[in-house]
């Protein structure tokens, strides 16, 4: 009888991109229900047109590129990217935001570079770092935690710019609790001052610390089925968290707690979901340990010192841009012989 | 060069109490219990056996018959050659028909030198066997002989010639008996440990007198319960030699013998090392039982025991069956086909390889056979970008960054490849098994290993050239240089001659003065022009005349 060869391993494999990418995508559910209770409808509609602007982009790029178009949009990488970049917008951004930031993101920062596997830099951060210099206005526009505005409030904000009859803008939104304590604290205030403001809540920004539990919570079970390693979140978080404890240590009154910074802003969602990005990220075990460090030093400076209120889109920048030179000098022992590298 | 370890080597604890860990390796769902299930049936005789001249590693072996000799089971067919080298045995009596290029269970596909014997049934045994030894009595040197002439190989797959292995014997500290199966549904060892486990037994005593190690140690896996209990049960009736048996958790590739090492001792093996460089000699159970038979039953390596299983075989069962046997006999013993098989695998689903044809004989190193559907091993999807999950890092035994490797191996870099430590990659697979970019990755490493194997072929053999043509060009120059000086030689010879000339000249010159003083003395004659008359004056003109004329005319046409 003949058959056919194939090589060796055979055993069945049982892990696929798609399965990533799903995984990913169902562990942020529970961070954007969060958002949307908190945030209200522009976080779903902002999810939406990210989303529908990435896969079009995805789509259009592919076949320019002549590679598969139905095969490799099932992957979910450029959904997963279109959802990341909405995540990290401003609920009642204007619709073109999410839509330039998608396709940014998609075009230039992924598909120009050969696709998935081969963009150096983390598509959805750099989608969203370029909103962020080009409209920093625009990404302001968060409404004030627990105070959702109504669906035609939100519709009219998004598609037209401006609050319905009767509103304004400044009614509507809220300065984040980060761009509070940043703003405030320039102007000489201090912390004690500042947290007696509606504006925190039980141990970080209010609203914020339910949403960074979520994300943490999603975080939590990726590691759990193994889709991410330990590494660059807990690297991350020990990075941001030492920082902030470190300083706070030294002057609390000028320099916010470690919780606050754990659980304020993006940081839940930096450390599980967007520094672990497997393609841009470092992927020696060391490696990792130094790129989730350095993520999460930078953000704090950022935070702290730089100016913008959060860090992380550019910490990831940053360190997407020294991965791999990490990874070269991060190599494991190699089973057998005496030293790091082998020679 | 193999590397020593930095470190002090960890002291072997004789009681074995301690499991170490290595990096990575998986938990695969064991198939092994399909075959198990049953004990070892025999094969039975097939009309024709195919012994390949090269089923170990090393030079093959020299073939001894031609065809329509008579032979008899336990006869040498072909002879070792060299040192790492195995000779090959008649399985049963019959008539060579045929020694000819036939295809081999090799991954390469490609057919080989083999003896093609067509049996008799009667299984004659050879007249002239040796004679069984008493091992107890025996010197090392008549065993290490006897293991050597039965073509004894490492049986638990690489087919290294056991004779060779046991070469450096110097501070061996620990002889260990691997007893864990090599991948996920061989259960060849299991049957050999439950079901003959005095003759292990044995054979590792054999291997003990031979290699006299401070410690000896048989290892299985801790899902052999069975195997374990009929392996203390032989050792139950003495234990002089002080054979431990331990088991070690199932984790592939454990069976490996450096990750196998590794377990128990802590120790590694280093690269491009062998065991023996760390003083440790690790056997195979199955090589020990053949050991045994070659030495207390005279019985040279003429079977051994193959697992028949998979989803597309009728009865999974472990087979005693002669080297030799075609594959189809196998099947057809196990109960045939179940249906279309989408796979027929030699070795285990992690290492084995898939082939096309069921016409192959069971060579010495064949421990399992493998028939499947398309239901439980379905054509792999394509292969997608690999998006640098690490998965792969993460289950690499030998601690490689395998998607590095993947980069290098892809781009041709074999330079960069080698630095990322390919030659240490031990083929396993995990990676390509955990890879969700469903990446062949083996098959690259494979590939960029073959392919640096055949530059360094290229390159000994430009040496070679360049070495030739720079001999050659040293050898025009000293014949140049030579000829040289010889020719500077002959000018002196030369120059000295022409210092003699000119006293020879000067003496001639002398002669001839003297003659002619001598003549001017006596007178000489004149010459014929001198003392002309008037008239032989103007015929001299008259000649003279016509000459110049005739030079100056124009010369006519003859």
């Amino acid at each position: 009888m003949e058959f056919t060869t194939w090589s060796s391993p055979h055993l069945p494999v049982d892990n696929s991109v798609e399965r990533i990418m799903r995984q990913v995508l169902l562990a942020l559910v529970p961070g954007a229900a969060c958002m949307t209770w908190l945030f209200g409808w522009g976080v779903p509609i902002n999810l939406l047109i990210a989303a529908v602007t990435a896969l079009g982009a995805e789509a259009f790029m592919l076949a320019l590129r002549g590679r598969p178009v139905l095969v490799t949009l099932r992957d979910g990488s450029a959904l997963l990217t279109g959802v990341l970049l909405a995540l990290a917008l401003a609920p009642l951004a204007p619709w073109w935001i999410a839509v330039i930031g998608s396709l940014f993101a998609i075009v230039v920062a992924k598909q120009l570079y050969g696709g998935l596997g081969y963009n150096p830099f983390n598509p959805a951060m750099a989608g969203y770092v370029v909103l962020l210099v080009s409209f920093p206005l625009e990404l302001t526009l968060w409404p004030a935690p627990g105070h959702v505005p109504d669906l035609q409030t939100t519709l009219s904000m998004i598609f037209t710019g401006t609050p319905p009859t009767g509103g304004t803008i400044d009614a509507l939104t809220m300065a984040t609790p980060m761009d509070t304590v940043r703003m405030q604290l320039g102007l000489g205030a201090t912390l004690g001052e500042l947290h007696r403001q509606p504006l925190f809540g039980y141990f970080a920004g209010f609203g914020w610390e339910w949403v960074n539990l979520a994300y943490l919570a999603g975080g939590l079970w990726l590691l759990r089925t193994r889709v991410i390693q330990w590494q660059i979140p807990v690297a991350m978080l020990a990075g941001l968290g030492a920082m902030a404890g470190v300083f706070h240590l030294v002057n609390p009154g000028i320099y916010a707690s470690p919780l606050f910074h754990l659980f304020s802003g993006a940081a839940m969602l930096g450390a599980f979901f967007i520094a672990t990005d497997p393609v841009s990220a470092c992927t020696t075990p060391l490696g990792r340990l130094c790129f989730g460090l350095g993520v999460g030093i930078i953000t704090w400076i950022i935070r702290t010192w730089g100016g913008y209120p959060e860090g992380i889109a550019f910490a990831v920048l940053l360190m997407n841009l020294a991965a791999p030179t990490i990874d070269y000098y991060t190599r494991p022992r190699v089973f057998g012989h005496r030293d790091r590298t082998p020679q | 060069m193999a590397e020593t370890s930095r470190r002090p080597l960890p002291a072997i604890d004789p009681d074995f109490t301690r499991r170490y860990h290595f990096h990575g390796g998986l938990k695969l769902s064991g198939c092994r219990e399909a075959a198990s299930a049953r004990p070892i049936r025999p094969a039975g005789l097939p009309d024709r056996l195919v012994l390949p001249l090269a089923q170990h590693i090393g030079e093959p072996s020299e073939c001894l018959v031609g065809p329509g000799e008579t032979v008899y089971r336990g006869q040498l067919l072909a002879r070792a050659l060299g040192r790492i080298s195995a000779p090959v045995h008649a399985s049963t009596s019959g008539t060579v028909v045929a020694v000819e290029a036939r295809p081999v269970p090799h991954p390469s596909g490609l057919p080989a030198p083999c003896i093609v014997i067509e049996t008799d049934g009667r299984d004659t045994p050879v007249p002239d066997a040796p004679p069984a030894l008493d091992y107890l009595q025996s010197d090392v040197d008549t065993l290490l002989t006897r293991i050597r002439d039965a073509g004894i190989v490492g049986l638990g797959g690489a087919g290294f010639p056991t004779r060779a292995k046991l070469a450096r014997r110097d501070a061996i500290e620990l002889l260990l008996i691997n007893g864990v199966e090599c991948e996920p549904c061989i259960a060849c060892d299991d049957a050999l440990q439950r079901e003959r486990a005095q003759e292990v037994i044995e054979g590792v005593r054999i291997l003990q007198r031979i290699v006299q190690p401070a410690a000896c140690v048989i290892a299985l896996e801790d899902n052999m319960p069975k195997a374990e209990q009929a392996l203390r049960a032989a050792l139950a009736g003495g234990n002089e030699t002080g054979i431990r048996v331990v088991n070690v958790p199932t984790v592939y590739p454990t069976g490996g013998e450096r990750q196998l090492i590794r377990v128990l001792t802590g120790r590694e093996v280093p690269s491009q090392g062998f065991p023996a460089d760390i003083g440790i000699i690790v056997q195979n159970v199955g090589t020990a039982a053949a050991v045994y038979h070659a030495v207390a039953r005279s019985r040279p390596l003429i079977s051994r025991i193959v697992t028949v299983t998979g989803d597309g075989v009728r009865d999974a069962c472990n087979m005693d069956v002669l080297l030799g046997t075609p594959v189809s006999h196998l099947i057809g013993a196990a109960g045939g086909y179940t249906g279309h098989i989408a796979r027929l695998l030699i070795g285990g689903p992690m290492m084995g390889y898939a082939v096309n044809t069921d016409a192959l004989p069971v060579s010495k190193t064949t421990n399992c056979v493998i028939a499947v559907t398309a239901r439980s091993m379905p054509a792999p999807p394509p292969a997608k970008s690999c998006i640098r999950c690490g998965r792969c890092t993460e289950v690499c035994p030998a601690n490689l960054l395998p998607q590095q490797l993947y980069w290098y191996a892809r781009s041709g870099n074999q330079d960069a490849a080698q630095d990322f430590g390919l030659f240490d990659c031990i083929e396993c697979g995990c990676c390509a098994h955990v890879c969700p970019s469903h990446i062949p990755l083996v098959q690259y490493y494979r590939h960029a290993k073959t392919t640096i194997w055949e530059q360094e072929k290229q390159k000994k053999k430009a040496d070679i050239a360049r070495a030739r043509h720079e001999a050659r060009l040293a050898r025009l120059e000293r014949i140049k240089h030579e000829r040289e000086e010889k020719l500077a030689r002959k000018k002196r010879a030369v120059a000295d001659q022409g210092a003699g000339d000119a006293a020879r000249q000067t003496a001639i010159q002398a002669a001839l003065e003297r003659v002619k003083t001598k003549k001017d003395q006596n007178g000489t004659a004149p010459r014929n022009t001198e003392d002309l008359t008037p008239e032989q004056q103007r015929q001299i003109e008259a000649v003279d005349r016509r000459r110049r004329e005739r030079a100056r005319r124009p010369r006519e046409p003859d």
